[in-house]
């Protein structure tokens, strides 16, 4: 901890202001009302009282503006991708996605003969956490969720982690 | 009412009209020529003794040469139901709009129109109602063939190694 270490009387905690935001960030993750297919379906069952989102912090704010996180969570069409990244774009940094579902990840049961779906998020905005499934489980949902706030309090040993599994 | 029925009363009515009768399953289907399609419905649809009110479903099927736009009609008034067929060369494909008969056609005809490129002349506003605007080609047609990219997204589905770079400024 270098020379603050016991300057301080009991009681007093010594940290980073990067690390205590990144702490607040992880535990309030606000997630725009965003649906697009049956992915949405599971995703507002998560919200609802049996999976509980709200148990994680992980509230649907109406405006991006309010928001931390898309979760994207459908189909995505070539005419919703130029909407999709209109909404990425108006969410305050710092910002997550996380793509729910086959559709999501690479275009799902389309990815042949669908001419008018993208073939994966990823090409359109950033994407932390994917998350497999067609559509995923509420567990599923909120096991990404989970990974996503481990990636926003710890970097370091996210960037680790791949760096070990590349 | 059985559509043989209904083909004797149309060929009463009108008799100079060449209508067949398509026997296909699991309806049969009554072929009306289609510059014609729309005295013939708006007859159907204000006989008293037919009353066909209420269009279920129009939609289209590319034939390969020929376009076939297919009407489901509906009497809530008399409870029968019938179905019209209309033909139209690939080359050419008009079809006078029947709209201004039954309103719900207006949006059918649309959508028959953005997936499969057939024209429905008199319609009021005959724009894509699916695709975006800019879209180029008629998804549904057996003969089309889908672009590489749209507005710089590619529409194949790429292996994770050869994806392009990330587009990220806004249109």
């Amino acid at each position: 901890m270098g020379v603050l270490e016991g300057r301080f009387g009991d009681n007093i905690l010594i940290t980073s202001v990067d690390k205590v935001f990144d702490w607040g960030r992880s535990r309030s993750l606000w997630a725009v009302t965003f649906g697009l297919a049956c992915c949405a379906i599971e995703m507002m069952c998560t919200g609802a009282s049996r999976y509980d989102l709200d148990r994680f912090g992980t509230f649907f704010r109406p405006s991006p503006r309010q928001a931390d996180l898309m979760i994207v969570s459908g189909t995505v069409t070539f005419k919703m991708a130029s909407r999709l990244k209109r909404i990425y774009h108006q969410m305050a940094d710092p910002k997550w996605v996380i793509a729910m579902g086959s559709c999501a990840i690479c275009g799902g049961p389309y990815w042949q003969r669908g001419y008018s779906v993208v073939k994966g998020v990823d090409q359109i905005v950033p994407v932390d956490v994917y998350i497999p499934g067609c559509p995923p489980r509420p567990e599923a949902l909120i096991a990404g969720l989970l990974e996503l706030r481990e990636k926003v309090i710890m970097k370091e040993k996210v960037l680790a982690k791949a760096a070990q599994e590349a | 009412m059985t559509t043989e029925e209904l083909l004797e009363i149309l060929k009463a009515k009108f008799p100079g009209l060449a209508f067949e009768l398509a026997a296909t399953k699991p309806d049969s289907a009554i072929r009306v020529p289609a510059e014609k399609i729309g005295e013939v419905a708006a007859f159907l649809r204000d006989e008293p003794t037919l009353r066909f009110d209420m269009l279920m479903c129009l939609s289209a099927v590319d034939r390969k040469g020929s376009f076939e736009v297919v009407y489901h009609i509906f009497s809530m008034t008399n409870g029968h139901r019938s179905v019209l067929k209309v033909f139209v060369p690939t080359e050419k494909p008009q079809v006078p709009t029947v709209g201004h008969i039954w309103r719900t056609a207006e949006w059918h005809e649309r959508e028959a129109f953005d997936l499969m490129g057939v024209e429905f002349v008199g319609h009021p506003d005959l724009r894509r109602i699916l695709l975006p605007d800019d879209w180029e080609g008629h998804p549904l047609r057996k003969d089309y063939k889908t672009a590489e990219e749209y507005q710089g997204l590619r529409t194949a589905y790429d292996n994770l190694n050869d994806t392009p770079d990330l587009a990220w400024e806004l249109p």
